[in-house]
């Protein structure tokens, strides 16, 4: 049995103009030790739907789903004392921007000896040795006098690194990056994400890592699940994605990578991922959509076989009947 | 940092010769002549009159008093009281205590019930706790000092008999008073009861005085909770599986505790000015008594020198809020 299992989870928000639908019957399953990507582009849910998993949503959101369960637990029907007890310490989650995700007003070390003592009781001494050690295992040099400094006192590379240490403090089963490295530059996120995967490597833990980069998945990730305006619209292994997308949004977002751009510009998609009032009738993506049809802008397609990545698409592509143009 | 402390002190000396001329001239504008008062009924004739004004300078053209008057007090000489003939400096400091007791009280008691209250409501924002609290603290901002105090009276000493009306202990008690604090010395006696007695005196001027300030840090404390709480530390805090009230008292509140705390530093100017009519309600023997009653008596030396030195500990008292920040938020200790 896998260690995260969500089916048809939907969450609803309450809006000052009515109800937002940011996520649409999901399903989502992460193994132990699995890396899986959540891409999509900016509003198409990847936060919202781990966030409702986590149990970190304001109130205005209504979570409805078949099926939640982590490690044997059950998300849905569990109480909020009892979940506090896994958040945190089995199921782990870091932001995308470690500057204001950390308490400005404690040192970081504080911070992270607070979740040891929290979860897992251990005393004075062995927290600051636990912490130390949780320093060293992310990289952050001359851990002693670190532990003392404040937020502001380091650059963002660092304070993820803090965020980091403090996510894997109690050796989580399964860990939700959300954006790690998008709030970095381009050297710090690489190393960001090759703590990450080390990190898996070594404590064998599930790492879920939300991102709107493609080429991240393709360095990090091994599994990809491909969202858009709330819905999941294709999923594959990171190989046979890149080769055979069958969703034409995959399609177009692999087309929009640097390294298979053809011409010297790059190719965008147009249009935007529809928001509260302008969501279209049929198939969500239809409006920006190259093969679409009547019948794409009239009904809402259903997932395909396992075969064809679940892709929400009447007419997928890199099939025996059509291949990507 | 000691840089800071030197230039905010060099910005103090306007604001107190400007102190130093409105108290000279606002007990000046009021009618009365304070050789008059100090004749009382009897009346006096014109040639002591001629010579008590000489003494007292004031038959000086009035900028000439105001300059004596300035060199007086850059060499720490406030003057002497025209009634006790003792100097106004060791008046002071002798009542001082008294209005810092009850002050302090006052503040401890604004923050007891202010700090919590505005946390709570502003986590549950919108319900009717929320409602209720937010109701009841601009009543209790906008209600008049006196007419509370009366109405307190009326029921805790009056009907109910719990409290007493006036003063700072019960006549019977003597002890004597080393630190001026009431609590601090009847504890220090030893004699039974009399721990109690000055808490019994304190319970309702503390109410009436704390009011006031209560209603504003409730207020503040609220508004400064709801923006904290949408922010992304909150969310990580959350993350790591705290509890509500962890989140809340700790993460949320001491980055909340900033705004507080100017609020606090800008109320000490309400709260003096609060102590002497709360004070003169429940003749509380302290520095608001004191100087009201010293401009009864056209006590000129006194009004002035007690308005200046309560301008200084105002102006000191926003001086150490400043640098309460930066212990608060080390973030703030580096611009
Ligand atoms: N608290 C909220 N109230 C109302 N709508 C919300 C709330 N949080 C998120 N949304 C909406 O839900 C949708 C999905 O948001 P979400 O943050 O999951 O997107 P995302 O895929 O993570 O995008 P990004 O790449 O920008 O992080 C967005 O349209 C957003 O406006
Ligand atoms: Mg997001």
């Amino acid at each position: 049995m896998s260690l995260l299992r969500i089916r048809n989870l939907s969450v609803d928000f309450a809006t000052a103009s009515g109800k937002f639908r940011a996520v649409d019957q999901v399903d989502q399953d992460v193994d132990t030790g699995e890396i899986l990507a959540i891409v999509g582009e900016s509003g198409s849910g990847k936060s919202v739907s781990m966030l409702a998993m986590m149990g970190l949503l304001p109130w205005t959101a209504t979570v409805t789903a078949d099926e939640m369960t982590f490690d044997g637990h059950n998300l849905l029907t569990m109480n909020t004392k009892a979940r506090r007890k896994i958040v945190g310490n089995d199921l782990a989650m870091i932001f995308q921007e470690p500057m204001s995700s950390l308490n400005p007003c404690f040192p970081v070390g504080w911070q992270i000896k607070e979740s040891l003592r929290v979860h897992l009781g251990l005393n004075r001494k062995q927290r600051h040795a636990r912490a130390i050690e949780l320093f060293e295992q992310v990289g952050i040099p001359d851990p002693e006098r670190r532990l003392s400094a404040f937020p502001h006192q380091m650059s963002g590379g660092m304070n993820q690194r803090v965020m980091i240490a403090m996510a894997i403090a109690c050796k989580p089963k399964l860990l939700i990056a959300d954006e790690p490295t998008t709030a970095l530059d381009v050297t710090i996120q690489a190393q960001i994400l090759d703590l990450l995967a080390s990190l898996r490597d070594e404590t064998g833990m599930g790492l879920v890592l939300i991102t709107h980069d493609m080429g991240v998945v393709a360095e990090t990730a091994e599994r990809v699940s491909v969202q858009y305006a709330g819905q999941k619209i294709e999923e594959q292994r990171v190989v046979p994605l890149f080769d055979e997308p069958h969703h034409p949004y995959t399609n177009a977002l692999l087309d929009a990578l640097p390294e298979r751009a053809t011409e010297k510009r790059l190719p965008t998609i147009p249009g935007v991922v529809p928001g509260q009032f302008d969501r279209p009738a049929g198939c969500l993506f239809s409006p920006r959509c190259k093969f679409a049809d009547a019948k794409c802008k009239a009904e809402s397609p259903a997932p395909q076989s396992d075969a064809l990545g679940r892709a929400r698409c009447f007419y997928p592509l890199n099939t025996d009947q059509r291949q990507a143009s | 940092m000691l840089n800071y402390i030197l230039s905010r002190i060099l910005t103090f000396i306007p604001t107190f010769v400007g102190v130093t001329l409105i108290s000279f001239g606002f007990i000046r504008v009021l009618p009365g002549d304070p050789i008059i008062v100090m004749a009382g009924e009897r009346g006096m004739s014109d040639a002591r009159y001629a010579e008590l004004s000489a003494q007292y300078g004031f038959d000086q053209p009035l900028y000439k008093q105001f300059w004596d008057y300035l060199t007086g007090v850059v060499q720490g000489d406030l003057g002497n009281s025209f009634v006790t003939k003792r100097p106004v400096w060791d008046e002071f400091f002798a009542l001082f205590p008294a209005t810092l007791e009850l002050s302090i009280c006052a503040m401890l008691f604004a923050l007891a019930l202010g700090l919590p209250a505005g946390v709570i409501a502003a986590v549950n924002r919108g319900k009717f706790f929320d409602r209720a609290l937010m109701s009841t603290a601009l009543i209790g901002y906008s209600m008049p000092i006196f007419w509370w105090a009366l109405l307190l009276i009326i029921v805790f000493s009056g009907n109910l008999q719990w409290t007493p009306v006036s003063g700072r202990i019960d006549l019977l008690y003597y002890f004597p008073d080393p630190t001026g604090f009431m609590l601090i010395d009847s504890l220090a006696s030893g004699q039974s009861g009399a721990f109690k007695s000055a808490v019994r005196h304190l319970i309702l001027p503390t109410i009436v005085l704390g009011t006031i300030p209560l209603a504003v840090i409730a207020r503040q404390t609220r508004s400064a909770m709801l923006e904290v709480l949408g922010e992304d530390y909150i969310r990580t805090a959350r993350a790591k599986g705290l509890s509500t009230g962890r989140i809340n008292g700790i993460h949320a509140l001491r980055n909340a505790l900033i705004p507080v705390i100017t609020v606090i530093g800008l109320s000490v100017g309400t709260l003096l000015a609060g102590a002497i009519l709360t004070e003169t309600i429940f003749s509380w023997p302290g520095i608001g008594k004191w100087m009201v009653d010293s401009i009864f008596r056209r006590d000129y030396p006194v009004v002035q020198g007690g308005l200046l030195l309560i301008a200084v500990m105002v102006m000191v008292v926003n001086l150490t809020v400043d640098m309460l920040y930066g212990v608060i938020n080390p973030k703030i200790r580096k611009r």
